[in-house]
């Protein structure tokens, strides 16, 4: 009886508790507070759990991650970004390059890394139409041109409803055969890509007057992620050809394209944080641009809580294996 | 069927259903085909929820999203590889009547009948479907792999080979020493202070030389060998440490924005 | 027929290749040869996707487990095809973009494709935290190293980490945990990944040898014809 007291009783602390907050703070903080209480209580729950070395289901461990990436988008918490070297000196070359430059934009991506990777393309894409860059927009991967005509129908036109196809902008789309296909452009642009996705012949494009080849380009963006992808533009086109490349891609792939940095590529936007450094730097440069969406801010709320979790994890995960072995040690 | 199997699948039925409704009384207005796009956002919302189904366990949704995206991947890239890649690039190079029928424009150089090469070892390449001459496959191949060694051959030699070495040799006192006096007056462990630098290039060059040590495996790892290979493995152990932190980085960014899309395109909650 | 053939092919394929990067003359031979493997490797999705159908036909034809599904697979591939080759709802006609916005081919990536990949990727994130949880521990040196590292990393690509350290002063800024994970990428992480990127350059560059020279046939695979 006194146990079921006891309970009634932190119940009801605990109720009052819960309206206090909620009168004191507005909805969305109360959201946050109650998802990091939630979060926090659950992980010092897990430990206790796993320190009396009870079983832990994988579903448990699911759902932890999945309330760390949820809650921050119900209630979002947003921080300000510090660009770092190896993304600055990307937007400082598109910066730096005058008006009228010729820019590809290569979307070398597929859904599995569009939700890292589109953020960055697109604003590099917003960047380059803002500078007053002409754009070639093309794709080493079928599932690229898909998401690149999603970028522009969606985001990028929309902007910039002034911006004339084949005069600023051209979408010369996709071409199968991998690095094959930067072989030829490295040397010819017309041989490979005849015709923009629209079969309009390259000869009748503006932008192509004076472009025979990659060599004529200013600057050459590789979004990816996957085989072809940056590596292969730096291999195929930047080295042979002497064009400056540089690479957004997938947080996966990104510390294997370090050892080109800064000789082979101009810098490297890695992953969602690249994308959300890039974001911070166009909207502080452009104060026009504070209203633009900014996928890539949006999604370091999530991203933060749920390394927190991560974190949290492999420490409980190895303070269960040293108590283990200290255990084994006394026996 | 079981009768929990049953209750759920007409669950999914009506939630579906509902949501269908919902969501096309939702876009009435924004677009003329609502009844269309409520469908799409419900069974891309579906698909999302049917694949997720698999964290529980495996269970005939999962098996049926999976189904079918590999039949519509498939098809994807074939019609891609057929629009982009044989329409624009092979039909102007071969046939003048073909290339007006698929309005694509004929090429000012003319036919060049040369082209025939590779439709004839793409044909041969379908063979691989037949067992009896299947291994005439072979001759396609031999033109896949020849294209590729030969494309590979110069350019990883010079830029994941030469390259890569020219970069290694880095100044190890830093790009700005000003001599001792100069260093010991400004020495401090700020992120970009001279210490820092020679610390990062003497890292870079050890590193990359240990690595290479550990890769090593026609001599024994021990002595001053073995110290080498010791080191290696220590950075490659940071370096594979810090893809690990990548790779967390990028799978929860993939999550976010599946749950982005149910919460936002499907539920409208944010 | 069956081994002297390909391995001709690919002797002058390979060496016409490398030998049109010193030679302008046989540079227009070189993008031809180039051109040619990138329509052949058409025909290899073709290959791929015939081969898909059969697989399912014969699964479907002799009832085997979960054949009910194969009629999910051939469904969505003839449909795709369908609808790509016709280039059904295209507002533009046949010349234009097949990803057209408002194509049905493009709806059905947006839609289907699109949903798919990506939450089939996202699950990764659950896996992650699970092996977080039950795998990786400091069992010796090496397994330490890439803890710390991965923790250093996982915190400083965040606000978080930001926040953490930002007491620490400029003259010891290295010992913030953001500028750290930066040095760590820049230096460690550059080396290690420049040993394993000049390691596989070589073993590339020697394979494209052997290939050229006929020494490695594996590619042929075990008939002896």
């Amino acid at each position: 009886m006194g146990k079921v007291n006891l309970t009634l009783l932190l119940a009801a602390v605990a109720i009052v508790i819960i309206i206090a907050i909620a009168l004191i703070f507005p909805l969305e903080r109360l959201g946050q507070l109650y998802s990091l209480l939630l979060i926090f209580g659950g992980l010092v729950a897990l430990l206790l759990r796993s320190i009396f070395a009870k079983e832990v289901d994988r579903r448990i461990i699911f759902l932890f991650i999945f309330v760390a990436v949820a809650a921050p988008l119900l209630f979002p918490i947003t921080f300000s970004e510090k660009p770092t070297a190896v993304v600055k000196a990307v937007f400082d070359r598109v910066e730096s390059l005058p008006p009228g430059s010729t820019v590809l934009l290569s979307f070398d991506f597929d859904p599995a890394m569009a939700p890292e990777v589109q953020p960055m393309a697109n604003a590099i894409s917003r960047h380059c139409l803002k500078k007053g860059h002409k754009v070639i927009f093309m794709s080493l991967w079928a599932t690229g041109q898909a998401l690149l005509t999603q970028s522009l129908t969606n985001t990028i036109l929309p902007e910039f409803p002034e911006k004339q196809d084949g005069i600023d902008y051209v979408n010369i789309g996709y071409k199968a055969g991998n690095e094959g296909v930067l072989n030829v452009i490295v040397s010819n642009f017309e041989k490979m890509f005849p015709t923009d996705v629209n079969s309009v012949p390259l000869g009748e494009i503006e932008i192509f007057d004076d472009i025979r080849s990659c060599r004529d380009l200013d600057f050459i963006v590789s979004f990816g992620g996957g085989l072809p992808g940056s590596k292969e533009w730096v291999l195929f086109v930047g080295d042979p050809g002497g064009v400056d490349v540089a690479a957004g891609v997938a947080a996966v792939v990104a510390p294997q394209l370090y050892p080109y940095y800064p000789a082979q590529l101009v810098g490297i936007l890695g992953g969602v944080k690249g994308a959300a450094e890039y974001e911070f730097s166009l909207k502080e440069t452009y104060p026009d641009l504070k209203d633009m969406d900014t996928p890539g801010l949006k999604m370091m709320g999530p991203q933060t809580l749920a390394h927190i979790v991560i974190i949290s994890f492999i420490v409980i995960g190895n303070i269960i294996y040293f108590r283990g072995r200290r255990k084994e040690k006394g026996q | 069927m079981r009768k929990v199997t049953i209750i759920v699948m007409a669950a999914v039925i009506v939630l579906f259903l509902a949501s269908w409704i919902l969501k096309a009384g939702a876009f009435q207005g924004e677009h003329d085909h609502y009844i269309i796009r409520g469908f799409l956002v419900t069974f891309a919302a579906f698909l999302t929820l049917a694949v997720m189904s698999f964290l529980y366990q495996d269970n005939p949704y999962y098996k049926f999203a999976e189904h079918l995206f590999v039949g519509v991947s498939a098809a994807f890239w074939m019609c891609m590889g057929f629009w982009t890649t044989i329409v624009q690039n092979l039909v102007p190079r071969l046939s003048t009547s073909l290339a007006d029928f698929f309005e694509v424009p004929q090429r000012a150089e003319g036919l060049n009948f040369f082209f025939y090469t590779p439709v004839i070892l793409g044909i041969l390449l379908l063979l691989r479907l037949s067992r009896k001459i299947g291994w005439i496959s072979r001759w396609p191949l031999a033109f896949i792999v020849g294209t590729t060694a030969g494309l590979n051959f110069i350019r990883y030699l010079r830029s994941d080979f030469i390259k890569q070495i020219s970069s290694t040799f880095v100044p190890l006192l830093g790009r700005d020493w000003e001599g001792i006096g100069a260093f010991f007056s400004n020495l401090d462990l700020s992120a970009t202070g001279q210490l820092v630098m020679m610390v990062s290039n003497w890292v870079i060059f050890l590193g990359v030389f240990c690595g290479l040590i550990y890769f090593y495996f026609s001599r024994e790892h021990k002595g001053v060998f073995g110290a080498g290979s010791r080191v290696g493995i220590w950075i490659l152990m940071i370096t594979f440490g810090a893809s690990f932190g990548y790779t967390v980085m990028g799978r929860i960014s993939l999550l976010v924005g599946r749950i982005t899309f149910l919460f936002r395109d499907w539920l409208e909650l944010i | 027929m069956r081994r002297a053939i390909p391995l001709t092919i690919l002797a002058v394929v390979g060496t016409v290749l490398i030998v049109s990067v010193f030679l302008p003359p046989l540079e227009n031979l070189g993008e031809d040869f180039t051109l040619f493997f990138d329509i052949i490797a058409v025909f290899a999705f073709f290959l791929g996707g015939g081969n898909l159908v059969r697989i399912h036909f014969n699964k479907l034809w002799r009832k085997r487990k979960d054949w009910g599904f194969s009629i999910v697979t051939l469904f969505g591939f003839f449909f795709m095809l369908v609808i790509g080759l016709l280039k059904i709802g295209n507002p533009g006609g046949i010349g234009a973009d097949p990803t057209a916005e408002g194509s049905w081919f493009q709806e059905t990536f947006n839609y289907v494709i699109n949903p798919l990949q990506s939450t089939m990727y996202a699950l990764l994130a659950f896996f992650v935290a699970s092996a977080s949880y039950r795998a990786f521990r400091a069992k010796n040196r090496e397994a330490t190293l890439l803890l710390l590292a991965a923790f250093i990393i996982l915190l400083g690509r965040t606000p978080f980490g930001v926040m953490l350290t930002a007491w620490v002063p400029e003259s010891w800024s290295i010992a913030q945990i953001p500028n750290l994970a930066v040095w760590i990428m820049n230096s460690p992480n550059l080396a290690g990944q420049r040993a394993i990127i000049i390691g596989i350059g070589l073993g590339v560059v020697s394979m494209s040898l052997r290939l050229i020279l006929g020494i490695e046939r594996s590619y042929l695979g075990e008939d002896r014809g």
